[in-house]
């Protein structure tokens, strides 16, 4: 008895030191939650947080004089005239009209500087579209130079250098006071491509060029993915090749994308003479790349009939081809296109191989179709990230914001699919 | 004509010769008294059709398509008088884009030398030969199959089985598109790779310790070889995938645990998707984040305790990859723990351990092997990590041991190597091709290695 009541005791005396370790070990597992859940958050306020601003544009609104003789310009429909007139001139004199001290030539350089480069443009433009507007005194909205843009939006932000003058910043003051300097949505990043301005730069382009090589993507790697699923789980004999097929589909799913890039320049931009940077060469590539993950999905969608659906069918006579068809490829497809969607966004926000095929080069212009030169979004927050010119960094990360919003509706999409369509037998 | 005209072509004609199979079915079957005399029914004789008029017709499309553009280029090489032809595969290049530009009207005929000119002649005269017999060809053979099929249409052929063997063929193609790839891969990497052996020796290559592939614009100038030593790249790869492996695998591992053994239901839906966000988040906004946020974050916590960190150091790019692969590792070993019998755990809580001793004791070891696998798996994906990398670490290949240095990895040299101008045959990009073929070997093994034990885990258990 007593032997035994020791035993008892013993095991109750360790019992405590079993317990403190037992919430150690649980309060481990939260930790490691928290810490995967904190980098999480972390990441996603560190995003917003230096991209929001990418949303705003910095707008200068002037009363331009377009007057003929400032511009050196007397007929504004002589397109020859056009190319020779100084349209720099008109809002350096709007601008003067708040600060008349500013006379000299480096003051006037100065205060050049504080409507964008484009600005002058903007006036030709207007002068060539109608040209009976010389003359005539126009309220005038251009996008700020990027030095005041960057001064409007993070003065007090340290990890900004601020670039402009004294005067300069004395001056902006005085306009933001005055409302003529102000800030609104930027709608430039959304209709324009590419810049080396980062007040000028746009997503418009790199979303198309996305949207043309997703298309493509798409188109090869669905239903190409779709039969070889069929294949594989109807009609596949048990043999070597079957083996070898299924051996192949496993490795691919599993190597570095880096890879398929190597291959696209290689075979298709190689061996075939494609061209470099194009929506096809791109989508080819990411299609091979994504075909693993819809292939596996799809299979699993078919695996997932029940045999009886089959049995039933081939009961009334249907053929082989006629059960998959007709009976087995409908009541799969849900569970079949949620894979695919999420195989998609996998594509979408792929980057490496697109490099490899030359899709980083500069392009300013917006896609106009499978085989121009084109950019995507991925690699357009690539370029963004590592340009040196400040304004930059916020675009990249309201293009990662971009990016991420196609990415989450996407994927919800998928959940939303696979709970509307997909039947438990 | 071209090939985006002719292909919505093939596919009109095809649905015209269904309509067509179609109707001569019917009026087959009228005399015999309706479509129940047919072997098939209409629909199939229809799309026999079809599939017999498009199918040859493509497949000549896209070879043709495929090797148009070589053929004609080499044809047009060969006809350069002597004193034009290159000698040398740049400028090769060279005199083929002169020659296209000429072609294109982009450059004026006078300005370039007379075999030049002639030789855009004859590409701008082959190319529109090409096109016209491809059209030709490929409406022929359209046709032809179409004609085959409508003659075809009698009442004892199974034009169902045609049409089923058809789509079995299709099918069996689509799922060898897998075999083509692979293929595709290796031979993509192969040539080149050993074009680069023949240029740098291979033991060179696998055991030199020092790594800058500038090689020089003339062949007499200083340094003008170039090191292609891989060490330095692979010690920093390995240096970036084991910092991302001791932050994912313990934290990877400790939630998967948390999550099958003690999370309620409620906690394990919310928590279990979010985990999988982190996976779904695209490598190249981590690479941002590394760059532009933990990079500058580190050096300013090592500047603070007195350590030197380069603003590229290896550190913030593993940290982040890290994060990256959390999901991975958490979901594998989710998947592994569960297949552990319920028997093991119920046995040994009835024995009265606790249920951190039941995890310690029994659940891990019967779960090592395909932890270890999951493990495998995750070290191959941080191998082949990409854009991290390219964007949060450096390019200076330094051969270190120390965290906060600045490393190069496999894939960085591959993307420096390849992005930007190129010739294709200096050893430069032929070493991006080699290394190329280094990673595929590496994670091959990895994988294969890794699946085999996972695999021969699970069927113990099942």
């Amino acid at each position: 008895m007593t032997d035994q009541r020791s035993q008892a005791e013993i095991v109750r005396q360790s019992l405590k030191r079993r317990y403190r370790k037992e919430r150690r070990f649980r309060f481990y597992g939260i930790a490691a939650i928290g810490v995967a859940l904190l980098s999480l958050v972390i990441l996603f306020t560190d995003i917003i947080g230096k991209g929001y601003t990418g949303f705003i544009k910095t707008t200068i609104t002037l009363d331009v004089v377009l007057d003929g003789e400032v511009m050196y310009l007397q007929d504004a429909a002589d397109p020859e005239q056009l190319d020779m007139a100084d349209f720099q001139a008109p809002i350096i004199r709007a601008l003067q009209q708040y600060f008349p001290e500013a006379q000299d030539r480096r003051d006037v350089r100065e205060l050049s500087r504080l409507a964008g480069s484009y600005a002058s443009n903007q006036v030709r433009d207007l002068l060539k579209a109608q040209p009976e507007l010389l003359g005539t005194t126009q309220t005038l909205e251009f996008l700020a130079h990027d030095s005041v843009s960057v001064y409007v939006k993070h003065a007090d932000n340290p990890s900004y250098s601020i670039r402009l003058s004294e005067q300069q910043q004395r001056w902006v003051d005085q306009l933001v006071a005055d409302g003529v300097i102000d800030t609104a949505f930027n709608d430039v990043l959304f209709s324009r491509g590419d810049s080396r301005e980062p007040s000028n730069a746009g997503i418009l382009g790199a979303i198309v060029g996305s949207l043309l090589t997703m298309v493509v993507t798409l188109v090869i790697a669905f239903p190409v993915g779709v039969a070889a699923a069929i294949y594989l789980e109807e009609f596949a004999p048990q043999n070597r090749i079957t083996d070898f097929i299924e051996v192949n589909i496993n490795n691919l799913a599993a190597v570095p994308s880096i890879i398929f890039g190597l291959l696209g320049l290689a075979v298709f931009i190689g061996l075939f003479g494609m061209p470099r940077s194009v929506p096809v060469v791109g989508g080819l590539v990411l299609a091979l790349m994504t075909l693993p993950t819809i292939i596996i999905s799809s299979r699993a969608a078919i695996k997932s009939v029940p045999p009886s659906i089959r049995e039933a069918a081939e009961g009334i006579g249907a053929s082989k081809m006629q059960v998959v068809l007709h009976h087995v490829l409908p009541l799969a497809m849900p569970g079949m296109l949620t894979g695919s969607i999420i195989g998609m966004a996998q594509a979408l926000g792929e980057t490496a191989p697109l490099l490899l095929i030359g899709m980083v080069a500069f392009i300013v212009e917006v896609p106009d179709g499978f085989f121009s030169s084109a950019t995507v979004l991925p690699v357009q927050i690539y370029l963004w990230a590592g340009s040196a010119e400040q304004g930059f960094v916020e675009l990249a990360s309201a293009g990662i914001m971009v990016l991420l919003t196609f990415l989450i509706s996407m994927n919800a999409l998928a959940i939303w699919l696979r709970k509307r369509l997909e039947r438990r037998w | 004509m071209q090939t985006a005209n002719l292909l919505p072509l093939v596919l009109v004609l095809a649905v015209v010769a269904y309509g067509l199979a179609y109707m001569r079915s019917r009026a087959v079957a009228e005399p015999l008294g309706g479509i129940r005399n047919l072997k098939s029914l209409p629909f199939y004789y229809a799309a026999r059709a079809a599939l017999w008029s498009a199918i040859p017709a493509l497949i000549v499309l896209a070879l043709w398509a495929s090797f148009e553009g070589k053929v004609i280029q080499n044809v047009v090489m060969g006809s350069l008088p002597a004193d034009l032809a290159p000698q040398s595969e740049g400028q090769a290049s060279l005199t083929l884009s002169q020659i296209s530009n000429v072609a294109a009207g982009k450059l004026d005929p006078a300005l370039v030398p007379e075999g030049i000119a002639g030789a855009a002649g004859l590409l701008d005269s082959l190319r529109a030969q090409s096109s016209q017999f491809k059209a030709i060809l490929v409406l022929l053979i359209t046709v032809l199959g179409a004609a085959f099929a409508w003659t075809r249409v009698m009442p004892h052929i199974n034009a169902r089985e045609n049409v089923e063997r058809t789509l079995r063929g299709i099918f069996f193609f689509c799922a060898a598109v897998a075999i083509l790839t692979t293929i595709g891969i290796v031979f993509s990497v192969i040539f080149e790779t050993v074009r680069f052996f023949g240029k740098v020796p291979i033991s060179e290559f696998l055991f030199g310790t020092s790594w800058s592939p500038q090689t020089a614009l003339r062949a007499d100038q200083v340094g003008s070889d170039g090191a292609f030593g891989v060490i330095p790249l692979f010690t920093g790869t390995l240096m970036i995938s084991a910092i991302a492996l001791l932050v994912a695998v313990p934290i990877g591992l400790l939630s998967a645990v948390y999550l099958s053994e003690y999370a309620t239901r409620p906690v394990r839906a919310v928590v279990k998707p979010l985990l999988e966000m982190l996976a779904g988040v695209p490598t190249v906004v981590y690479g941002f984040f590394a760059a532009l946020t933990v990079a500058p974050f580190i050096r300013d916590v090592a500047e603070l305790i007195g350590l030197e960190a380069s603003s590229q150091s290896a550190l913030a790019a593993g940290l982040v990859m890290g994060i990256m692969i959390i999901p991975f590792v958490s979901s594998l070993s989710d998947d592994v723990i569960n297949a552990v019998p319920r028997a093991l755990r119920d046995g040994s809580l009835a024995l009265g351990a606790t249920q951190s001793e039941t995890m310690k004791n029994v659940i891990f070891p019967a779960a090592l092997p395909g932890i270890m696998g999951g493990i495998l798996l995750a070290a191959s994906r941080a191998i082949g990590e990409t854009m991290i990398v390219v964007m949060a670490a450096g390019l200076a290949a330094n051969l270190t041991g120390n965290p906060l240095d600045s490393v190069t990895t496999v894939t960085v040299q591959i993307v420096t190597l390849l992005t930007g101008d190129q010739e294709f045959d200096s050893a430069k990009t032929l070493a991006a091709f080699a290394l190329g073929m280094l990673l595929f070997i590496v994670t091959l093994i990895l994988n294969v290695f890794a699946l085999k034990i996972v695999r021969k885990y699970r069927e113990q258990y099942d």
